[in-house]
Formats: structure tokens, sequence, C-alpha cells
């Protein structure tokens, strides 16, 4: 339904904007009917920025976003305002994404003013009240109510809430978890799986890899703006095959079993160079001269792609 | 054992009456444990850490007694508390990304800061140097400026410093969570590995995420909404848990290998209390499927088995 195709960013830094920063480096990927697709990455990887540049908030540097087969990265106006009816976002920081001194609900009214302004005001109420009572609200504890009077868990599903407001397909998810105690976090993560079955596919975007495996089909790894693996997520967890989504595997903390001491984690951040070669060649033990060409995905198995030469060329199957 | 702590209670003042921060909690640290002390947000975890080292308004030391070695700690008092700070007691603080001074290279900072507790910055430098290669730190951070390094980096940084005075106790209050899972596993392991070479002798570490303290301490204690719930033995807590809220949180936490399709995980419903008028009793109580009319009483946190402490009457009642 939504298809990434090679989307890049690049920032100008340097004094005189004379460097490149490829925040995100010809990521191609797709959202499927009714998928949770998982966007795992570190802190600086470019997850956020792919998320952000679905919700059009940055611009695209190259590359191509296209809804339902209409190429939609150059809308502007009210093509762009069509656009939002179907795909919004919600944030990681519930607290910051509303202004305190009006009442949270404010966030509503805006949607009418702008989306529906013929409605009238009883049909928006029933709207509303249900669209609350979807994400396990009662409308009457949190209506007419301020920020600071409600959860952070509270404040994300009204989020939510505002979102399904709208006719909408695809949901971008920015870590709506991540600042949510864990009582309340896994509420909000089975909220997002049952909005699935009405129909909504959802970009989960995290750091925390048990939370991804726990909610979608199919996982996205990316290390420096650039994929490295991408699959089912059955497949991603349990036959992790890039060196890095391996590092990363070992390095999840678990209930069920203590870390492997054997698996050293390289702290070492070699700057290196982004236009060409592998980018985690740097931290990777398998490293050898033809990684300093930069690997393409190749299909391992059936929806499987991996980017290292080393894995494709130990699998001659690949493409 | 190195810290016990009897009937500590921290209240924060605030205009509208006292925030029941930490309330009466008692339990020891023993030699060389690793204590991972756990919670939601607002359970009073940061409170009883920070109060243990610097309690600062509008912090107010209501009642209780610390003993550090066999020696009292007068943590109500900033003064007499100076000579303990960071030589016996050391705290990697929250938020230690951004507790160094942006305006002092890294190595000059150090040396103020050793400096005004009357240590030479020379003869300390060996050790200094040794220790930043156990965290894998390349000596020239040095001379480097805080913003220069990435945040796994400060992170360690502000771990060698505070145990330098090679501490009895460390407190590490959420030294993992802003961090990414790779530098996650690298610092926790370093923690254990300053243990371990008595670069302190016990540590609390404080954290709201259990995965990583199963994956290093040595006990667990478990607190809500300012009361302990329960401590014991790793294992212990991660297999057969004792409180019903330890049950529920444990529950909560989505492992590698649960997913959505095959297993729903539920959440605990309700919120924690407010504890600027906490409720009577059991503060669990609301939200506890297991609540009775004893639980209006508080539950004392006693010893149900060797070394697994609990406060829950229900516990109390099938096996005393």
């Amino acid at each position: 339904m939504l298809k990434l195709n090679g989307i890049s960013k690049i920032y100008r830094t340097g004094t005189f904007g004379g460097k490149e920063l490829h925040a995100v480096n010809n990521v191609s990927f797709d959202i499927g009917d009714k998928e949770i697709v998982s966007l795992i990455g570190e802190s600086g990887s470019g997850k956020s920025t792919i998320g952000k540049m679905i919700l059009r908030l940055i611009s695209i540097s190259s590359g191509s976003i296209v809804l339902n087969g209409v190429d939609v990265s150059n809308h502007k106006g009210a093509a762009l305002k069509e656009y939002y009816r179907n795909v919004q976002g919600v944030f990681q920081d519930p607290f910051s994404s509303y202004n305190p001194i009006f009442k949270a609900d404010r966030i509503f009214s805006f949607v009418k003013q702008e989306f529906f302004p013929d409605v009238s005001a009883s049909e928006w109420d029933k709207k509303l009240n249900s669209s609350l009572e979807v994400v396990g609200l009662n409308p009457e504890h949190v209506l007419n109510k301020f920020p600071h009077q409600l959860s952070g868990g509270q404040l994300q599903r009204f989020l939510i809430a505002r979102a399904l407001l709208l006719d909408l397909r695809i949901l971008v998810a920015d870590e709506i978890i991540s600042m949510l105690d864990a009582s309340t976090r896994i509420d909000v993560l089975n909220l997002l799986a049952s909005l699935r079955s009405r129909g909504l596919s959802i970009l989960f975007i995290t750091h925390d890899l048990s939370l991804a495996h726990y909610i979608s089909e199919r996982a996205v790894i990316l290390y420096r703006g650039c994929t490295m693996e991408m699959g089912s997520a059955d497949k991603i967890f349990n036959r992790p095959l890039h060196p890095y989504t391996q590092m990363l595997m070992a390095s999840v903390p678990r209930l069920d079993k203590r870390w492997d001491e054997k698996v050293n984690v390289d702290l070492k951040t070699t700057a290196a160079d982004f236009t060409k070669g592998c980018v985690y060649y740097g931290r990777c033990p398998l490293g050898y001269e033809k990684c300093k060409e930069r690997p393409t995905d190749v299909e391992i198995e059936k929806g499987h792609f991996v980017a290292c030469w080393k894995v494709s060329g130990e699998n001659p199957r690949g493409v | 054992m190195t810290l016990q702590v009897e009937n500590l209670s921290i209240y924060y003042r605030t205009l509208r009456g006292d925030v029941h921060g930490l309330e009466s909690t008692s339990f020891n640290v023993e030699d060389h444990e690793i204590m991972g002390l756990a919670g939601e947000s607002g359970c009073g975890k940061t409170t009883l850490g920070t109060s243990l080292v610097y309690l600062k308004p509008p912090m107010k030391y209501i009642g209780g007694r610390v003993v550090l070695d066999g020696e009292e700690l007068p943590i109500q008092d900033m003064e007499r508390m100076d000579p303990f700070r960071f030589k016996r007691i050391s705290i990697i603080p929250q938020y230690a990304m951004n507790a160094m001074n942006p305006t002092r290279k890294i190595g000059k900072m150090t040396a103020e800061l050793l400096r005004s507790r009357n240590v030479d910055f020379k003869a300390m430098l060996p050790l200094l140097k040794e220790r930043l290669e156990l965290v894998k730190l390349p000596e020239s951070v040095l001379d480097m400026y805080p913003i220069e390094m990435s945040g796994g980096m400060k992170q360690r940084m502000v771990m060698v410093i505070s145990t330098l005075l090679d501490p009895s106790v460390l407190i590490a209050d959420e030294i993992t969570s802003a961090l990414d899972v790779a530098s996650q596993k690298a610092v926790a392991e370093m923690l254990v590995e300053f243990r371990n070479r008595e670069c302190c002798n016990s540590a609390i570490v404080i954290t709201h995420d259990i995965s990583i303290l199963y994956q290093i301490a040595d006990s667990i204690m478990i607190m809500y909404a300012g009361q302990l719930a329960e401590k014991a033995p790793t294992d212990v807590i991660i297999r057969t848990p004792r409180h019903p809220y330890t049950k529920m949180l444990i529950a909560t936490l989505p492992e590698v290998g649960i997913r959505y399709a095959e297993k729903q995980l539920t959440g605990i419903p309700g919120n924690p209390p407010l504890l600027l008028n906490p409720p009577v009793g059991c503060r669990f109580r609301e939200r506890c499927p297991l609540a009775f009319e004893k639980c209006v009483e508080v539950p004392p946190f006693i010893e149900i088995e060797k070394n697994h402490f609990g406060a829950c009457w229900k516990e109390f009642g099938t096996h005393a």
C-alpha cells in the first residue's frame, strides 16, 4: 500500500555546507494492507528521519514515496492535506505533544476545523466518543482535562484517537511506548495490534527488539541510514543473518537467558567512508576486502533481504 | 554487610503538603552484592538512591538510619555527609549524559573535582588511565569537551569519575536507559567488571528495566508507590515472585520470542496512587486482584523465605 522507493535524506554540514551527511541512504521497503512493519535501529540510524519523511515533515532528498500507486513525495497544499487524511503519526513524548496551557482535547477540535468543518456538533461528539472508546478510554473521564491531569498512557491514546478520527490507513508510530511505564506500555502495544484488525497499517519505529518482535510481522533493520536486513520478524529474530543483526540480538537483555559472555560488543565508532562501502565495515567482525564496495540487498530466501557480501556470498541462491 | 537501611522515610515538601516519596524502608546490601532496584516511574527508586548521597530540599528527612560499613551515615546533615560523599558512597546520577561541565575539558573537570575533595590529580592519573582502559575509552578523552563525546562515551566517563575513589557503595541511577542495546550491554557488563575488580564494593543499580537487572544483578528489590514490595535473589524474583505486584509486573514484559499473535500480554489495570495523601495500608491494594480486608493495614516487609523478603498479607497468611 505504501511503498518507499530508494529514499535518501542528505543534510549539508560543515561551515559552508560543503560536506554531506547521509542520514538515510537509499532505503526501500513497503507496508502492506493491515500490516505492522517494525523499523528497528539504534540512535542515529535514521529511523525517525524515515518516519518524518513518510509524514512529509521533512523533504526527501531523492527517491519517492508512493501511496496506493500515487507518488506523494511532491504533494503540496490540498493534495498534501488529502494525504494526511490517510497517513498520520504519533510521537515519542506524549507530554510535549500538547500545549500545556490548553485543554488536551483541543487536538480534536483542530481535526474538526481542518478536516470536518461541515459535520454537526452532535455527530462529531458521537464520532469522537467512539474513537476514544476504540483506544480504551472512557470519554467522561478524559475529556475536558488539561494535559497534566492525564497520565502518559492516556495522552498517548488520545493522540492515537485523534489519528483515528480521520480515514486513517497508515499510522507512523515513532517510539510511542518508550516513555511509558511497563505496566501501561503493553496496553498501548496491544491497542496498536488490535487496530490492525480494523484495517490499519502501522509503521512501528523502535529500538526495542523484543517489542518489535511481539507486535510486527515484518522488520527492517537499519544502521547508519542503510538497510542491513529486512524480512519476516520471526526469521530475523530467530535466525538473524547479518552480523549487525546478530550482534543486536545478542545484546538484547532477555528474561529467559543471560548474555553470552563470549559475544563482545565492539564500541568503536570509526567514521567509515559513507559514500562507498558497507557502513558497518568499521565494526564488523567479518569484514573483508569486498566490503569496501557497498553491498546490495540480496534476497536470501523469499522476502528475506540481507545487505552483506559475506552472507550473500555464502548463499549462492542469492539473486 | 556493607549497607544497612532501617525505616528510612523521605518526604517531599510541597505547597500542598508532604509527598510521601519513601515510606519506612528497611533493607541490607551485602558485601560484593549488586542489588537491582526496580519499579515504575514515581515509585521512589531515585528518591531512595539520591537520599543516600545528597539529601537536598525539597527532600525532607523524616526518620530512619543508614549504616555504611558499621558507621552511621549522617544523611540528613549536608556538611557531615561531605567526608562520605564520593569517597565512601558515590552516585552515577540519572541523566549522567548531561552531568559534565560543558565548558571544561574532561581532564580539567576531573582534576577540579578531585581537588575539591583534597585529592591530588597527578597521583590519581595512573589509576584514571587504567580505569579509562577498563571502559574502553582512549586517554585522549581527557583532552576533549563533553560535546565531542557520544552518549555512551559520556556515560562511561561519568562511571569512571564516580568510582575513582573506590567507594564502598556505588549507586547507579538509570545508567543504561538512554543507551542503545549494544552500548547498554557494554555499560552493564562494565559495571559488573568494576565490582569484580573492587572499584566499588557493592552497587545499587536503579532502573525500570528488569531484564537488564536479570543480566547483571545478584538480587532485585521491587518498589511500588514509595514502599518496598519484594526483595530476593535475581532468579527467585524472576522465576518465583511472591508479591502480586511483582508477578504482574514481570508478566507485562514482552520477551523476545513472545508474539502478539500467539500470546497476548496484559498490563496492570489502574494507575499508581498519588503520594500527596497516600492511601492507608498497602498502596497496591486498589490494583491488586488478591486484596482483602487485612490490606488496609500496612504489611510489614519481612523475610518470607530465606533471603526472600516481601510485603503482602496474602503471602504471610499462607506461609506464616
